[in-house]
C-alpha cells in the first residue's frame, strides 16, 4: 500500500467521523489559540508602556533643578530655583557642548483656569517653540507658541485636549476664545493632538503658554523648573550628560559633582526603569503561557488517547484483513499529523483574532510574536503526534483477536 | 470427487488461557485435516473451544502448542508481517458482528483488503463490483454500511472475504446476528461460492445452519468428539447437479 493511498485512507477516516474529528481539533485549536492570545496580550501591554515612555520624546535628557539642602535633610528635586535662562542659553551655544541638537527651557507651575462657568486646576507650562519638536507635541488645530509670542510676551495659550473638554465641553471649537489663568486673560491659539496617559504625567491635561509670559506675568519668577535637551542621537546620550553636567557645574561654581544642585535624567534611565517593571510582567505572562501550553497539551493528549484507543477494534479488523503493523501505524500517524496541523493553523488564526479583538477593545498595540506561534505549534503538534502514535502502535501490536474483542 | 489436497493440517493444537489463578484449557490436542473444496461446519456448545480453534485457523491468535499448516505453510513459525500477509491473501473472514468499517460504502469495504494486498486501484473497483454483484448487492455499491440491513451487511462481508480468492473462508457464526429468512440467503451464497471451489470452514451452534455444510465437526470441552460427512447435503448437492 503506497503512502498516497494511506493518506487518502486517513483523510476519508477523518471526514467520516466529523464529530470525533472536530472535537479532537477543538482541543488543539483552544490549546494553541489561548497561548498565542495570552503571549500577544502580554507583549502588547509591554509595548504600550514602552511607547508611552517613548512618546515623551526620543534622545531626550531632562535637567531638573536640584534639591534643596537644609543641613542633612534633602528636599524634593526641583524645589530649589537653581536653573536659569542663562543655563539653557549656555547649553545651546557653548562650544564645549557638541552632542546637543535642541534645548527647550521650561517653566512648569499649576494654576486655576476659568472660562465662563467652567474652571479647572491644571499644569501651566511656559515653553519656547522648540518644545513641540523636542517633546513630539503636535497641534490638531490652530498653531503652537511661536518665537514672536515668546519675544513679545503675548498672552496666548495652547490647550491640551483634556483641558478643552474640561473648560468648553465636548465638540466646542476653543480657537479664539478667552480663558482666564490666575487673574489674566489668554487667547486660545491652538489645541494639541491627544497623546494619552493619565495622572500627573497626562500630557493632554496641560496649557502651554510662552515661557516669558509664564515667568514674568503669571508666576513672577526668573528661573526654570527644567531644561529638556535633545541629543543628536541615542548613542550621544552619555556624552551629552557628561558635557552638560560639567558645563552646569562650572556655571554654578560647584567643584564637587556629588553636591550638584541639578540632576540630569535621560530617557534611557526611564526606559530601563520601565523595562524592569515590564520584565517582571513578561515573566509572569510567560508563566501563564507555559501553564496554558501544558493544559492545552494535556487536553490534546487526552483527546488523542481516547479517540485512538476507541478505535482498537477497528485496528483489529484492519489487521484481520491483512494490514501490516507499519501500515496501520502510518495511517494513524498521518491522521494525527493532519489533525494537529489543521487544528494548529486554526488555533493560530483564533489566537491572532483574539489578540486583534483585544487590541481593538483597548485601542492598544496589536502584537503577534512569531516565537509564541512557533512554540505553541511545535509543542502541540509533537504532543498530538506522539499521543496519536502511541495508542495506535500499542493496538497494532496486539494479537488481532485481542484488538477485535477490545471493549 | 474433490481434490485430496489438504488446505488445513492441524496437529495436536492446544490453547491454554491463563488468568491470575486459573488455567483454562480451551483447546486440547486437536488434530484434523481439511481438504481443498470442503464445506465444514464446526459445531459445539459455547465454551467447547470452537471459537478458539477458529481464531487459530484464522491466524488471529497463536496456539500454545501444536502445529498448524495452512496451504503448505507452517503458520506457527511466521513473523507478524507474514501473518498479516497470510490473513490478507489466504484467509477470508466472515464475522458474526459483520465487522465492516462503519459509515463507509460497501464498495470501499470490499476494496480494503485488496488495497492492503497491493491490487492496482482500477482492478480493485472492478473486482469489488463483480463480487458485490455476485452476492446480490450490485445496486448497493455506494450505500454506506449503516444504510443497509444486517443480512446485506453480511453479504458485503462475504464479498470482502472472497475478494482476494483466499485458500479458505472462515465464517464465525455468520448467521448469529441475522433474521432467519436472511440467514437462509446467506447460506445459499456460501453454498454457491463453495460450488465454485472455495473451501469454507464455518462455526455455528445451530444444527439447521450446520445442515448446509458437507462435513460437520463437533467439539466439546476443547476436543473433537464427532466428525461426520453430511450425506444428505452431498446427495442434495449431486442430485441438484
Amino acid at each position: 500500500m503506497e503512502i498516497s493511498e494511506i493518506i487518502l485512507e486517513s483523510i476519508s477516516s477523518l471526514t467520516l467521523n466529523k464529530l470525533r474529528t472536530s472535537l479532537a481539533m477543538l482541543g488543539i485549536v483552544i490549546g494553541i489559540g489561548s497561548v498565542i492570545a495570552l503571549v500577544s496580550l502580554g507583549q502588547a501591554s509591554q509595548q504600550s508602556v514602552q511607547s508611552t515612555i517613548q512618546s515623551l520624546g526620543s534622545n531626550l535628557l531632562t535637567i531638573s533643578s536640584g534639591s534643596q539642602r537644609n543641613g542633612t535633610v534633602r528636599g524634593a528635586a526641583g524645589s530649589q530655583a537653581t536653573l536659569s535662562n542663562a543655563d539653557a542659553t549656555a547649553i545651546a551655544t557653548s562650544p564645549k557642548i557638541t552632542t546637543v541638537k535642541n534645548v527647550s527651557p521650561e517653566y512648569s507651575g499649576r494654576s486655576q483656569v476659568i472660562t465662563g462657568s467652567n474652571n479647572t486646576n491644571t499644569t501651566i507650562l511656559g515653553v519656547v517653540p522648540i518644545y513641540a519638536g523636542v517633546h513630539s507635541v503636535s497641534v490638531s488645530s490652530g498653531s503652537f507658541i511661536t518665537e514672536r509670542d515668546v519675544n513679545s510676551m503675548t498672552k496666548v495659550a495652547v490647550l491640551g485636549p483634556t483641558v478643552v473638554t474640561d473648560l468648553f465641553g465636548e465638540g466646542v471649537d476653543p480657537l479664539g476664545q478667552k480663558i482666564r489663568i490666575g487673574s489674566q486673560y489668554f487667547t486660545v491659539i491652538g489645541v494639541t493632538t491627544a497623546k494619552g496617559g493619565s495622572g500627573p504625567s497626562n500630557q493632554d491635561d496641560r496649557i502651554y503658554v510662552p515661557l516669558t509670559t509664564a515667568q514674568k506675568q503669571l508666576f513672577g519668577v526668573k528661573n526654570l523648573t527644567s531644561i529638556a535637551v535633545e541629543a543628536i542621537d541615542a548613542t550621544a546620550m552619555t556624552t551629552a550628560v557628561d558635557e552638560i553636567g560639567y558645563l552646569l557645574l562650572d556655571m554654578h561654581k560647584i567643584t564637587d559633582p556629588t553636591k550638584a544642585d541639578f540632576s540630569i535624567m535621560s530617557q534611557a534611565d526611564m526606559l530601563s526603569t520601565a523595562s524592569q517593571v515590564t520584565g517582571t510582567f513578561t515573566t509572569l505572562l510567560s508563566g501563564v503561557a507555559a501553564i496554558s501550553l501544558l493544559v492545552g497539551g494535556i487536553g490534546i493528549m487526552n483527546i488523542m488517547l481516547v479517540t485512538v484507543t476507541e478505535r482498537t477494534r477497528e485496528i483489529g479488523l484492519r489487521k484481520a484483513l491483512g494490514a501490516k503493523k507499519k501500515i496501520i501505524i502510518t495511517q494513524f500517524l498521518v491522521e494525527s499529523v493532519i489533525l494537529t496541523f489543521t487544528g494548529g493553523i486554526l488555533g493560530i488564526l483564533l489566537g491572532i483574532l483574539l489578540a486583534f479583538i483585544y487590541a481593538r477593545l483597548t485601542s492598544g498595540a496589536f502584537v503577534i510574536s512569531a516565537a509564541s506561534i512557533f512554540l505553541a505549534f511545535v509543542v502541540s503538534t509533537v504532543i498530538g503526534v506522539v499521543f496519536g502514535w502511541y495508542p495506535a502502535q500499542r493496538a497494532a501490536s496486539l494479537q488481532p483477536i485481542e484488538a477485535l474483542r477490545y471493549e | 470427487m474433490p481434490n485430496e489436497y489438504p488446505i488445513i493440517t492441524a496437529s495436536l493444537l492446544s490453547k491454554i488461557y491463563k488468568t491470575e489463578a486459573i488455567e483454562t484449557m480451551a483447546l486440547d490436542d486437536v488434530s484434523f485435516k481439511i481438504n481443498k473444496g470442503e464445506f465444514v461446519a464446526i459445531m459445539g456448545p459455547s465454551g467447547s473451544g470452537k471459537s478458539t480453534l477458529m481464531h487459530i485457523l484464522g491466524a488471529l491468535d497463536q496456539p500454545t502448542s501444536g502445529e498448524y499448516i495452512l496451504d503448505g505453510k507452517n503458520v506457527e513459525s511466521l513473523s507478524d508481517d507474514d501473518l498479516a500477509d497470510i490473513r490478507n491473501k489466504k484467509i477470508g473472514f466472515v464475522f458474526q458482528a459483520f465487522n465492516l468499517l462503519p459509515r463507509t460504502t460497501t464498495l470501499r469495504n470490499v476494496m480494503l483488503p485488496m488495497a492492503y494486498a497491493g491490487v492496482p486501484k482500477e482492478q480493485r473497483e472492478e473486482l469489488a463490483i463483480k463480487y458485490l454483484t455476485m452476492v446480490g448487492l450490485g445496486d448497493r455499491l455506494h450505500h454506506t454500511t449503516n444504510q443497509i440491513s444486517g443480512g446485506q451487511q453480511q453479504r458485503v462481508a462475504i464479498a470482502r472475504a472472497i475478494s482476494l480468492d483466499p485458500a479458505i473462508i472462515l465464517a464465525d457464526e455468520p448467521t448469529g446476528n441475522i433474521a432467519s429468512v436472511q440467514a437462509e440467503e446467506i447460506m445459499e451464497i456460501f453454498k454457491k461460492i463453495n460450488e465454485k471451489g472455495h473451501t469454507i470452514v464455518m462455526i455455528t451452534h445451530e444444527p439447521d445452519i450446520a445442515e448446509h455444510a458437507k462435513r460437520v465437526i463437533t467439539m466439546r470441552d476443547g476436543k473433537i468428539v464427532g466428525d461426520i460427512k453430511n450425506t444428505k447435503r452431498i446427495t442434495y448437492f449431486h442430485s441438484h447437479k
